[in-house]
């Protein structure tokens, strides 16, 4: 019996010592999230179900698209090799579980950035990696030009939990439309009740309608209506609480953005180490330490744009080639009239 | 395999004894509680998030699509809540209603002498019954209803109600003068219970039978018409009618549109519970005795008086409380609608809200304690039942 | 009246004459329906439209009756008339539902077999008359093991391979041994899945729990939360015949608990709700969350079974035991239980089969099973629109499952009928 109460205490104890050891927050120079990751040896990237363009799987479950190339960035630097990431495809519905739980550590899932998603539920988003705005999809027979000519009784169908629901019912009240919103959990729920006929219309972000159209029985049999109704800046996102992280996912996507600004791509990267350019230089890792800063080594910028490419290689790959979004439109640099503009790397 | 008497040797001081596991299973239970709620707090406040209900009265921003009470998004998550919970109720009693009809006359099949009828229920409860009633829902929603036409080329029931991938079109009853229909049918209910309890009482002390049913039908028949021919109520329907929006588009406007969502959950639903409620209806009529079956028949009565004087009220009794469980059951399992589009409790609140809020905790419980309620209160009248109908023993 | 009575009530005399035109009226009725359902020919339209809708039915009853001779001293048509025509009732149910499986199962046939495709590699190769079993055996893999590497799909066969040859071996073993393979029954799963299904050592490649789907994820959650969910439910419906107050009414609250909510929210909970509850930094695979959570909610059911065999127990036993010095837990694990559990074995089986038939649900948290992969077959955009086949597939393979469990579960009813 005196056995029992021991046995019971001394498992209580270890209980209690383990609670207590899991209070260490991330903070200064430690961050858990980095430790974890360098000792599971890969990064846990959260992506879509399959979005062409941004995140999709092919038949040997091969990723690829914007949002992986940011978590292989994140990869090539923290890890050193950008393949060394598990990717784990989520809903709408638990990307933000998914993350704030620990199950991945970062998400790159074309998710919009707003206010009450930053400052709401443990979240902080880290930049922009797509700018975007939502739009209407509608069949090309039907003779639908602008959302102008949407009348009521419209049936749209949307994803559920995104900020294309709500968007679309500020823009519907706003034109005095009476619409019958279908909201489904999976993307591809939502694209197969609009083929089927089951909506009218179809409404997400514009990117995204031109990703699923490809993945439609006859895509020229639908068009994207010219308007633009909402801003929809996507881009990844991380918990709130580790600063080196956020940091770290943050500058991986900036190093990307300066890396096409100077000219610098993955091929000509190397060469680039004996430029003029001293800010070209900080980039390649030739100067300065700007890796101490996260706990990392100076190479990690190097490895970023050698492995993954700059922002404009990352673009053209996946997006423009591909048929998507052939033109950069606003996710153009700075310099050349697009809205890329990222804060120096030094 | 040996046992110990596991009695710490404390038989003699028998309060020790009986407060000892007592006292160590409520220490477990705060210390695990506590556990809980002390990782939750923390957890939270690194992410900056706060416990509380204040989103409850915040404007939801998000639109439903079908809802019986007024609604839109300028509305607060409160009353988001509430559209999900009607929702949810009625699904349930439409699929109850159906499944229960459904139910009792496959059960009744099955036992019926005819081979081909019975082997044909059989055949039904096996096929409904082995299969994930998710599965169902799916394939009625996406391989069965996904494959109706578009509204133009619309299925046609006599040019008043319409079938189509959009939804089942039906003409809208529009009442004026309501309420004196409604009070009519209110007092016909009361009139014919009181003439039962009235027949029931004169039947145990004089014998006399007087046709309850036929005066109680008669009235609730008669009453709400002649109200309808005197009162001053008057019925017309409002049509669905096609309209064309745009070179293919087409919608039908007016008449109540029944979404394919709602008709495939409650398809399923009711399928499915039908096939429970049928094995319950097969077991109750199997295990009312058979000397009563013949009793009854050498007194003189023919099958049907049978069945219905001697072998159902006592089948009733065993038919209930498992069927009840299938009723309780139902609303359960219609909170699978979230993976169709329709619109009940668990999609509109533990799915768009919980996602627009984010606040995962307070939602869910919420959810869970509702669904939780209803249980609580079907079990509360089964259980009086239950001691109403007991069989005394001993 | 004489003529009425003569052609109107057919009686044993002129048996071969009612019978032929029985017969006679019956077969215009079945080649209507027949000709309608195969040929789609009309053979009474020259009848309005509704009535000719009607004539089968019509000479079907007429020629039923005709043959509706009690006691006529052939047997096979005795037989017939007491069992499907013993009235007009009878008669026009038997009609019914002749017709309907007339009109319904050649078409379902053709759909499912006759113009259906089975071979092929691609989706070119569907003729899209009949179904296309090709969709089915191309994802083939994919349903049954999921999104696992297919170079390391020989570790999931291993797995269960392993399993059912411990099963076999514990069934026809002798009784001595049983207890070594029992042990190693239950605990074997645990290894299997640290060593062999996630990998990560020894060689094997690490495969994240997300990966894991399809058929084999149904098994794999089907068993562990059986293992999981009979002790469980067995200690908690003992406790809730406790007489000590707080473990009654704590047993009580947790049965109530679990069996009032929908499993659904079960799985919203353990997958959004439960992580928040650990301490920080900590984090519990997904799947080990979805197993807990379906393993406490099927075994308050569990508990709700094995009580019902508990109180069918006469009291006599529980008597006769503590007579006989046996202290609580000696009583119910040596006298009680193996008679309790003996009556509920359907309701056990029960049990299990609704946990089997629940598992489709993780889908909405995430964990693809079988039907979460067919639905993720059905969307990809080479295989869209082939939702009837995928749903179908899914709706015979569990069909299967589910019918053969239910069957032995009555057949060890039946073995265990000890009559008391």
């Amino acid at each position: 019996m005196l056995k029992m109460i021991r046995n019971f205490v001394l498992f209580l104890s270890a209980v209690l010592l383990l609670a207590a050891c899991g209070q260490q927050g991330g903070s200064g120079k430690k961050s858990k999230t980095l430790s974890n990751t360098k000792k599971a040896g890969f990064v846990k990237c959260g992506v879509s179900q399959g979005l062409p363009g941004f995140s999709n799987a092919d038949e040997s479950g091969n990723w690829s698209g914007v949002d992986v190339d940011v978590c292989r960035a994140v990869a090539a630097a923290v890890l050193g090799d950008s393949e060394k990431v598990k990717y784990f495809p989520l809903s709408a519905k638990e990307r933000f579980t998914a993350l704030t739980s620990g199950e991945i550590d970062v998400l790159s899932r074309n998710t919009t950035w707003t206010l009450s998603r930053d400052a709401d539920i443990g979240l902080t988003f880290v930049g922009v990696n797509f700018y975007d705005g939502q739009g209407f999809m509608v069949r090309k027979n039907s003779g639908i030009k602008s959302t102008s000519q949407f009348q009521s009784g419209l049936s749209a169908c949307v994803n559920i939990g995104t900020t294309t629901e709500l968007n679309m019912r500020d823009f519907f009240n706003s034109k005095g439309i009476k619409y019958e919103p279908v909201v489904f959990e999976k993307a591809d729920e939502v694209v197969a009740a609009y083929d089927s006929g089951r909506c009218d219309t179809y409404t997400t972000d514009k990117s995204g309608l031109a990703a699923q159209r490809t993945k439609m029985k006859n895509p020229d049999d639908h068009i994207v209506l010219p308007e633009t109704i909402s801003k929809e800046p996507l881009g990844p996102v991380v918990r709130q609480g580790d600063a080196v992280w956020e940091d770290i996912v943050r500058w991986s996507l900036n190093v990307m953005i300066e890396a096409e600004e100077y000219g610098v791509t993955s091929s000509n990267a190397d060469s680039m180490k004996d430029s003029e350019n001293p800010a070209i230089k900080r980039l390649v890792g030739s100067e300065g330490e700007l890796g101490a800063a996260f706990g990392l080594d100076n190479d990690w910028s190097l490895r970023i744009i050698q492995q993954v490419g700059n922002y404009g290689e990352s673009y053209k790959r996946n997006i423009a080639d591909t048929g998507i979004l052939p033109t950069r439109g606003p996710n153009q640099l700075w310099t050349k009239g697009g809205i890329l503009y990222v804060p120096p790397a030094r | 395999m040996k046992f110990r008497n596991l009695n710490f040797g404390l038989e003699s001081n028998s309060k020790i004894k009986s407060y000892l596991p007592q006292g160590l299973t409520l220490f477990v239970i705060v210390f695990i509680i506590g556990f809980f709620a002390f990782n939750a707090q923390d957890n939270m406040a690194n992410r900056g998030i706060e416990f509380g209900f204040g989103f409850w009265g915040q404007e939801a921003s998000f639109d439903i699509q079908f809802s019986l009470i007024e609604y839109d998004g300028s509305h607060s998550y409160g009353r988001a809540y509430l559209v999900g919970l009607l929702n949810t109720i009625l699904v349930s009693v439409v699929g109850i209603f159906f499944a229960t009809i459904l139910g009792v006359v496959v059960g009744i099949s099955r036992l019926s002498p005819n081979y081909l009828i019975s082997k044909f229920a059989e055949v039904y409860i096996e096929i409904f019954r082995n299969i994930p009633l998710l599965l169902q829902i799916f394939f009625w929603y996406f391989a069965a209803l996904r494959a109706l036409p578009l509204p133009k080329d619309a299925i046609n029931f006599f040019d008043i109600s319409y079938l189509t991938v959009k939804g089942w079109f039906i003409p809208r009853f529009i009442w004026s003068n309501f309420s004196i229909i409604f009070y009519s049918v209110v007092a016909a209910s009361i009139a014919s219970i009181i003439i039962y309890t009235y027949a029931k009482k004169q039947q145990e002390q004089t014998g006399k039978r007087i046709p309850a049913f036929w005066i109680s039908s008669g009235l609730i028949t008669l009453l709400p018409l002649l109200a309808f021919f005197i009162g001053g109520v008057t019925l017309d329907f409002e049509y669905p009618v096609l309209i064309q929006q745009t070179s293919t588009i087409f919608n039908f406007r007016g008449g109540i549109g029944i979404i394919p969502e709602l008709i495939a959950l409650a398809l399923a639903l009711s399928l499915y519970t039908a096939t429970f409620i049928a094995e319950c209806v097969r077991a109750g009529i199997m295990g009312v005795n058979r000397g009563q079956k013949e009793a009854a028949a050498s007194i003189g009565l023919t099958p049907a008086q049978v069945l219905r004087l001697v072998v159902m009220p006592q089948a009733l009794r065993i038919i209930i409380p498992p069927t009840t469980n299938q009723y309780l059951n139902l609303p359960k399992n219609s909170s699978l609608a979230a993976a169709i589009a329709y619109p009940d409790l668990v999609l509109v609140f533990a799915g768009t809200a919980m996602m627009q809020t984010g606040r995962a905790i307070e939602i869910v419980s919420i959810t869970m304690l509702t669904y939780l309620t209803l249980s609580i209160l079907i079990s509360m009248f089964m259980n009086w039942y239950n001691k109403k109908i007991a069989i005394k023993e001993k | 009246m004489i003529g009425k009575s003569v052609i109107f009530k057919p009686n044993r005399e002129n048996l071969n004459l009612y019978i032929i035109l029985g017969g006679a009226f019956f077969i215009i009725g079945l080649l209507d329906v027949i000709l309608n359902s195969l040929l789609k020919a009309n053979i009474t339209s020259f009848l309005p439209l509704n009535l000719s809708f009607f004539t089968p039915i019509f000479f079907g009853l007429i020629g039923l009756h005709l043959i509706r001779i009690e006691f006529s001293g052939n047997k096979i048509l005795d037989s017939i008339n007491k069992n499907i025509n013993s009235n007009w009732f009878n008669a026009f149910l038997t009609l019914l539902v002749i017709f309907i499986l007339i009109k319904i199962i050649p078409g379902l046939l053709n759909w499912l077999f006759f113009d259906a495709d089975f071979v092929g590699t691609a989706k070119e190769e569907c003729s899209r008359e009949g179904a296309c079993w090709i969709f089915v055996y191309v994802w083939f893999e994919r349903f049954i093991y999921g999104l696992y590497p297919n170079e390391e799909i020989w570790r999931i066969n291993f797995v269960f391979l392993t399993l059912i040859i411990s099963t076999i071996l514990l069934a026809y073993s002798p009784d001595r041994l049983k207890k070594y393979f029992l042990i190693f029954l239950l605990i074997s799963p645990f290894f299997l899945w640290k060593l062999i299904l996630s990998g990560g050592n020894f060689g094997l490649e690490w495969v994240e729990t997300n990966a894991w789907g399809g058929l084999s994820l149904t098994f794999i959650i089907s068993i562990f939360a059986l293992l999981f969910c009979f002790p469980i439910g067995t200690f908690l419906a003992l406790g809730r015949r406790s007489s000590y107050p707080v473990i009654r009414y704590s047993c009580i609250g947790f049965i109530e608990f679990w069996r009032g909510v929908p499993l659904i929210t079960v799985l919203f909970m353990a997958s959004v709700m439960f992580p928040m509850f650990l301490p920080s930094g900590t984090f519990i695979d997904k799947l080990i969350r979805v197993i807990v959570a379906i393993t406490l909610f099927e075994s308050a059911y569990m508990a709700e079974v094995v009580r019902g065999g508990l109180q069918a127990l006469p009291k006599g036993q529980y008597d006769a035991a503590k007579s006989l010095g046996m202290g609580y837990w000696r009583m119910n694990f040596l006298v009680i239980m193996p008679q309790a559990i003996k009556l509920v074995i359907p309701g056990i089986a029960n049990t299990f089969l609704a946990l089997v038939k629940d598992t489709p649900l993780i889908l909405v948290v995430g964990l693809l099973e079988l039907v979460g992969m067919i639905d993720m077959a059905k969307t990809n955009p080479k295989w869209l629109g082939f939702a009837a086949e995928g749903y179908v597939f899914a709706g015979f393979v569990f069909w299967i499952i589910c019918y053969s469990m239910s069957r032995y579960s009555q057949k060890l009813e039946r073995r265990f009928k000890t009559d008391r």
